[in-house]
């Protein structure tokens, strides 16, 4: 260790490369985020649904996706399904590997939220001569939303992290991939995860800040 | 008109309506009194069909609340409801919580919707809150509000259940004052209570529900002065 030179000179060199990186991870983060959500209202409202197949199904998916280890859900996606013929590129592989996690985190979010709401809400709304659909959307579901905002904001910070996985399935293009890249072609190993990880962390930070303005802005009750 | 007939209503093995038969008409109002778990709350429920009934028949208007053809969220626009719980919606202004289903159910426009607003509120002395949420104001307030929410759906009839009971006493007379003033309109009013006075000042006819029975109904006057019935005679020794 006391022979070791620090060389950050290289690492400097390599930002701009690093930063491209980081747009790709932000990209697949947010894309794996809103897919997430879609299919997390999807799973909420099948197991909300009272059909035992249906709820069965979303059960399913958010025990599997909150009790297997996420470098698994990535590694099924990529080389699982390609058992099958399925061949999804590292990009596609890793983005539905993380969508599947996030949609099994944020389906047991919103059924959280939705159970901390009290039926007289709803109730309330029906006895004005709103429908279901109505009293739902209108009254449950703004309601819905801030409760779960909280654990959304987790949900995609952990989804950042999370693209750093793409690396096992191939993915050189995000910044996890980029740096393991000219990692392996400098052993600046220390110079360069350190770099990569500030990036990483004012990524994660920036976008929990933003989640608190759109917050401060959104619920102002 | 509101016709009550031979109503039975149970929750799994528990008959907590044993054949009710009231009417009540136009302009009139009506409180019931009785101890709890005689069945007072869950006749209001189903007279605006939020809990279905399992024999006998209501309607209002001639319109059958409980007939697979009528259409609840219809029907409910003409019967408004108040509850203990005042449900305020938190996430909306007080302004906006009244303004809400005008708009969402009655279609209406913003400009109108507001204009109704305002006026409820104005009515039950919440005009300078119309900015503020739910949370920021008393329960005394919140109900208030809520019977606002109630009128500018523009009911031909007001359910009112136990409206004052999770009121802390200071302000209960404020929301009593408010139901008063609606009494005093002409609205036709069936409220749930606990307060006799109440009952006693601003009923055209008082009925005493025991055990899911009607034991008793009359006016203000013959039910306090000189009630007939054992049970109803207990039930005011006792609150006295």
């Amino acid at each position: 260790m006391l022979n070791y030179t620090f060389h950050w000179n290289q690492a400097f060199k390599a930002l701009p490369q690093m930063l491209d990186g980081a747009l790709v991870t932000l990209q697949i983060a947010l894309l794996s985020m809103v897919i997430g959500l879609a299919l997390a209202l999807t799973l909420t409202a099948f197991r909300l649904s009272g059909n035992r197949i249906l709820s069965g199904f979303a059960t399913t998916w958010v025990e599997i996706a909150r009790n297997t280890p996420a470098l698994f859900q990535i590694y099924m996606a990529h080389f699982g399904l390609g058992n099958f013929g399925i061949h999804l590129s590292p990009y596609t592989a890793l983005l539905v590997g993380i969508a599947f996690n996030n949609a099994g985190y944020l389906a047991e979010n919103f059924r959280g939220a939705l159970k901390a709401i009290p039926d007289t809400q709803a109730r309330a709304g029906r006895s004005l001569g709103m429908t279901p659909v109505q009293a739902f959307r209108l009254i449950v579901l703004p309601q819905m939303l801030r409760i779960a905002f909280l654990p959304v904001t987790n949900q995609m910070v952990w989804a950042i992290l999370m693209t750093s996985l793409g690396v096992t399935v191939g993915m050189n293009t995000d910044l996890a991939g980029i740096t393991q890249e000219l990692n392996a072609r400098s052993f600046r190993t220390f110079e360069f995860f350190a770099l990569a990880a500030v990036i990483y962390y004012i990524i994660a930070k920036l976008v929990t800040l933003a989640a608190r303005l759109l917050a401060a802005r959104m619920f102002r009750y | 008109m509101i016709e009550i007939k031979d109503v039975r209503k149970s929750f799994s093995t528990l008959e907590v309506l044993k054949g009710i038969n009231l009417t009540v008409n136009k302009g009139e109002v009506v409180t019931i009194i009785g101890g709890s778990g005689s069945g007072k709350s869950t006749l209001l429920t189903c007279i605006n069909g939020l809990e279905p009934i399992n024999a006998g028949q209501i309607t209002i208007d001639g319109t059958v609340v409980h007939a697979k053809d009528t259409d609840l969220n219809k029907l409910r626009r003409k019967v408004g409801i108040v509850f203990q719980q005042w449900n305020a919606f938190p996430h909306l202004t007080v302004l906006e919580n009244v303004m809400l289903a005008p708009r969402k159910v009655l279609g209406l426009s913003k400009e109108k919707a507001e204009e109704i607003a305002v006026k409820q509120l104005t009515h039950v002395g919440l005009r300078e809150k119309l900015t503020v949420y739910p949370n920021r104001m008393s329960g005394g307030q919140q109900q208030r509000m809520a019977i606002a929410r109630a009128l500018a759906m523009s009911p031909e009839y007001m359910l009112f259940d136990e409206v004052t009971s999770a009121l802390d006493p200071m302000l209960v007379g404020e929301v009593l004052d408010t139901l008063k003033m609606l009494a005093e309109e002409g609205m036709t009013m069936i409220c749930v209570t606990h307060e006799m006075a109440f009952a006693r000042d601003v009923s055209d006819r008082v009925a005493f529900f025991h055990h899911g029975v009607m034991t008793e109904i009359g006016t203000p006057d013959q039910l306090f002065g000189a009630p007939q019935h054992p049970d109803t005679q207990a039930f005011l020794a006792s609150v006295r």
